[in-house]
């Protein structure tokens, strides 16, 4: 593979609450080419959300401490950067949007107010040419009435609506990688596919890479060309799409993907998966994921398993299964 | 907008009605006979009674209260038992007295207030919080009356900085008189107010910078200074205006007290006088004016309200 | 129907332990929260001192011309006055005073205020009379209002605190009346009302017990204004008449020989200070731990 985009090296952000620190990601590396795709997958609490913001420094203050590891990118370990450069990176050439696009948006300003301000900050330009380019971006995202709307308030606009203008925020600048963390999860299932066709073909016109995190594995199976899957703050599976839904490398992925609805099937009730995530504050030793585990061996619950190689692009971290694969091959 | 305003003034017009007729009632349990305080203590009862009829007092009270009304229609506020003018002309003396000591205080209060609960909210939990929440709290638990005259003996009686009561107008003594007869009442008024505004300000400002977009602003590579300024300041002023009556409310009767404390002859120093005079249509006259004020305060600051707020704009 | 009924009423048992065990939670959260702890440890001690005045022996309103102003010292702990009364001892009684009348204003404008704010909340016709009435109470300055209602009611005790209570109505009732009208708005309130209950014990056993919290933020901040309040009014002449060892009074008193003599005026002022902070840190407390969102209504 060429050299990446993003780089993330060993990436571990701990919290401090009421019940001690917590560690809520855990040795994460993760790296995205140039125009890639790569899908975070992982239940509430499996990290994925801090770990995209521990990119760009997002995580909220004074409760974590600094993370350790490397985040690499254009050469930079973005960790270490002084505020001011991290600044001028953030909306111009990594951007982010959010999962909640009624909150997300200033309910005090306009639209273009929002959106040139990006434009302001990173090309200089000025008020009105500013204003312009916020009109071309609302048609880029599909927004009817562009030239109107842009004058107008959030608070007018239906969640669907408020989504594409945090993506024309985003995609102000042409950055080179968009960070998407749950953009559909609070979303209509319709305007759902709507979002993700947008960002495919906005990522198809542009070049850009995006990283995709979600819950939903329909929308990993639509979106990514890589998947990465996260249990409990760990990456628990790499796989390229195709692979990763037709030959699982992990339990927990096997979970996952049972618990699809699946249209051709009938069943009587949606498979879950027992137990619930551990105490984030819990140290358990061995595999984080044994004590819900179908296939759970004694060496599971004593041996903390490595992330082992398993193919071309391929991680899992469940060592009697990357056994079987290779015995089998 | 102005269908808006035009329907807040009507709903304002049954308020007054019942502001109005409180304050006759009011008047009318005062203790003493004011007809009997206006004839002198030797007069004969036939004078006292003469007086009685001239100001009507003899009359059943809803009569009274009529009258009173149809007076008031046409701008007739009632005559002072004690000064001897209108009640109208007696205000308008001493409004420009009232009206500095409020400005100036105002001037004082609202970048004070509002800074401090901003840096408090923005280093929270951390000692600049702390200090500024200490500040605050004794702000609003010191009684201003005591604060004001413990400035006096320091800063006009020891120091000599300042005068120690009275008011100079502008006309007479130019800027600097002026304002150093009204800077120590000012600052003693202000020093409650500074208090609730930056408790509150703090308080609306930490739910703003819980909020998402906040974190946009930040992901959007928007420096610390404007994220603070231009998107969390304009949102913590919504909050902070609806309580922007009510601090009002609270400017004036502090300044009620404080103008007696400095002798300050203004409205508030008025109506105290007025009620230990027993000059009831003064007092009657001065309450009502001061309601009416009140309730242009706050439609006034409604419509501020619907310019710091967009999604309140529309109706 | 008596079916329905009947069916409600476990319900509501239930609901009765899990109160219950909540309040037992508050109770720990406000025990671990300093400015709530802070502030109940000055109240205690002045509500101690007030309660204790009579241990020092001395009449507070016992004149003693050959030993007036006198400035601190072995036997007067804050001096003595203009006319030789020990201003410790009158210190201590005014506590009695200011903490009575605070403690009254505070019961007596909660109670009012919330049954108007249930009232209003719950039917909706009386709603705009009430609201227009406390409206109109508002519509001068509150200390304004208590002067004016005490001054009608004669320099007493009792007409300080219907005073400041009628002034700190309005505000109560308003905040009572928010809180009841989220409440009403909560289905299991139309579930009760199609179970048959009246609207009376929807008020009492939902819309009340739900607007306790800020009810009670509210009267803790009112027990504060009210004690300024009562010291600006004595101060004025309009309240507890001389010889009262009224904080208020004795300050204005002092203010005459406030050169010659501070301590006369210090030391009162800083009871009043001391007291107003140790109810709002109350307040503070209690609300930090009953609701962190609640809005500050002045």
């Amino acid at each position: 593979m060429a050299a990446p985009l993003l780089e993330v090296n060993d990436l571990t952000v701990r919290f401090r609450t009421d019940a001690g620190w917590m560690t809520a990601v855990d040795r994460v590396s993760l790296a995205v080419g140039e125009g890639e795709a790569l899908g975070i997958v992982g239940e509430s609490g499996s990290g994925k959300s801090v770990t995209a913001l521990s990119i760009l420094r997002l995580h909220a203050g004074p409760t974590t401490r600094m993370p350790t590891g490397k985040v690499m990118y254009g050469g930079r370990d973005l960790l270490g950067l002084p505020m001011r450069d991290m600044r001028a990176i953030r909306g111009s050439e990594i951007a982010m949007i959010f999962q909640d696009p009624m909150s997300s948006l200033n309910p005090v300003l306009t639209i273009a107010d929002q959106i040139g301000e990006s434009l302001r900050l990173h090309q200089g330009l000025d008020h009105a040419t500013a204003r312009r380019r916020a009109v071309e971006l609302l048609d880029l995202v599909r927004i009817p009435d562009a030239a109107r709307r842009v004058d107008e308030y959030p608070h007018r606009l239906s969640g669907g609506m408020r989504q594409r203008v945090m993506i024309a925020i985003a995609i102000a600048c042409r950055p080179k990688l968009l960070i998407a963390d749950e953009p559909t999860t609070a979303l209509d299932v319709t305007i759902q596919a709507q979002i993700l066709d947008l960002l495919r073909d906005l990522q198809a016109e542009l070049g850009m890479s995006v990283i995709l995190i979600t819950h939903d594995m329909g929308v990993i199976a639509e979106f990514a060309r890589r998947v990465m899957v996260m249990y409990a703050g760990r990456v628990v599976e790499t796989a390229p799409v195709g692979q990763l839904f037709r030959r699982p490398l992990h339990p927990y992925t096997d979970g996952l993907l049972a618990a699809i609805p699946k249209l051709d099937v009938d069943v009587r009730r949606l498979p879950a998966i027992p137990g619930s995530i551990p105490d984030p504050t819990a140290v358990i030793p061995g595999c984080r994921y044994s004590p819900r585990c179908p296939m759970v061996q004694a060496r599971c619950r004593t041996e903390a398993p490595d992330l082992l190689p398993a193919g071309p692009e391929r991680q899992a971290r469940c060592p009697p299964r990357v056994a079987a694969l290779e015995h089998a091959a | 907008m102005y269908r808006g305003i035009l329907m807040r003034l009507s709903q304002a017009v049954p308020v007054l009605l019942i502001f109005s007729v409180m304050v006759f009632m009011l008047m009318h349990l005062l203790p003493g006979d004011p007809a009997q305080a206006i004839a002198g203590p030797d007069a004969s009862p036939e004078a006292v009674d003469k007086i009685r009829e001239q100001l009507g007092l003899n009359r059943p009270l809803p009569i009274q209260l009529l009258e009173w009304f149809s007076h008031l229609a046409v701008g007739n506020f009632g005559e002072s038992l004690v000064l001897k003018q209108t009640v109208v002309s007696a205000v308008i003396e001493r409004l420009p007295v009232t009206l500095s000591l409020s400005f100036i205080s105002l001037v004082i209060t609202l970048p004070v207030g509002l800074g401090l609960g901003v840096v408090a909210a923005y280093w929270r939990n951390t000692w600049i919080d702390a200090c500024v929440m200490v500040t605050a709290l004794l702000g609003v638990s010191l009684p201003g009356f005591w604060v004001g005259i413990l400035s006096v003996l320091y800063f006009s009686v020891t120091l000599g900085w300042f005068p120690p009561s009275g008011y100079v107008p502008l006309s007479e003594g130019g800027l600097w008189l002026w304002f150093s007869s009204l800077i120590q009442p000012a600052v003693v008024l202000a020093l409650f107010q500074i208090g609730f505004l930056a408790r509150i300000t703090r308080s609306a400002m930490l739910d703003v910078l819980d909020q998402d977009f906040i974190r946009t602003a930040r992901a959007k590579g928007v420096d610390e200074w404007t994220t603070i300024s231009k998107h969390a300041f304009r949102n913590t002023l919504i909050p902070v205006v609806t309580v922007l009556g009510i601090t009002l409310s609270l400017l004036i009767g502090g300044s009620v007290v404080i103008e007696q404390v400095f002798a300050l002859p203004g409205i508030g120093r008025l109506i105290v006088q007025g009620i230990l005079a027993r000059d009831y249509p003064l007092v009657q006259g001065t309450m009502l004016l001061f309601g009416f004020a009140f309730v242009v305060i706050n439609i006034i600051v409604d419509i501020i309200y619907t310019f710091v707020d967009p999604r309140v704009r529309y109706g | 129907m008596a079916d329905a009924t009947m069916s409600y009423q476990p319900a509501l048992a239930s609901g009765e332990a899990i109160a219950a065990r909540r309040r037992f939670r508050i109770l720990r959260k406000l025990l671990h929260h300093r400015s709530f702890m802070v502030g109940f440890v000055i109240v205690l001690v002045m509500v101690m001192a007030a309660l204790l005045a009579p241990l020092t022996g001395i009449d507070p309103n016992k004149m003693a011309i050959r030993f007036r102003f006198r400035p601190p010292q072995d036997a007067y702990w804050f001096g003595t006055d203009q006319f030789g009364r020990d201003l410790f001892t009158r210190t201590l009684y005014g506590a009695q005073l200011s903490l009575w009348i605070g403690l009254s204003v505070a019961v007596l404008s909660g109670v009012i205020g919330a049954a108007i704010g249930v009232l209003s909340a719950q039917f909706r016709r009386l709603d705009s009379l009430l609201m227009r009435i406390m409206d109109a109470l508002m519509a001068a300055p509150a200390i304004l209002l208590a002067i004016g209602l005490g001054a009608a009611l004669g320099p007493q005790t009792h007409s300080v605190i219907i005073a400041l209570a009628v002034a700190y109505i309005p505000r109560t009732a308003r905040i009572v009346r928010a809180s009841a009208l989220v409440t009403r708005e909560l289905e299991f309130i139309e579930a009760a009302r199609v179970a048959g209950a009246s609207s009376l014990r929807i008020m009492f056993r939902h819309l009340l017990p739900n607007a306790t919290g800020p009810l009670l933020v509210q009267s803790t901040f009112v027990f504060a204004y009210a004690i300024l309040a009562e010291a600006a009014l004595s101060f004025l002449g309009i309240g507890p008449p001389p010889p009262a060892p009224s904080w208020g009074n004795i300050i204005a008193e002092g203010r005459s020989f406030a050169v010659q003599s501070w301590w006369i005026m210090l030391f009162p002022g800083f009871a009043i200070s001391l007291a107003a902070l140790g109810m709002n840190l109350l307040g503070d407390g209690l609300r930090d731990v009953l609701d962190p969102r609640l809005k500050v209504e002045g």
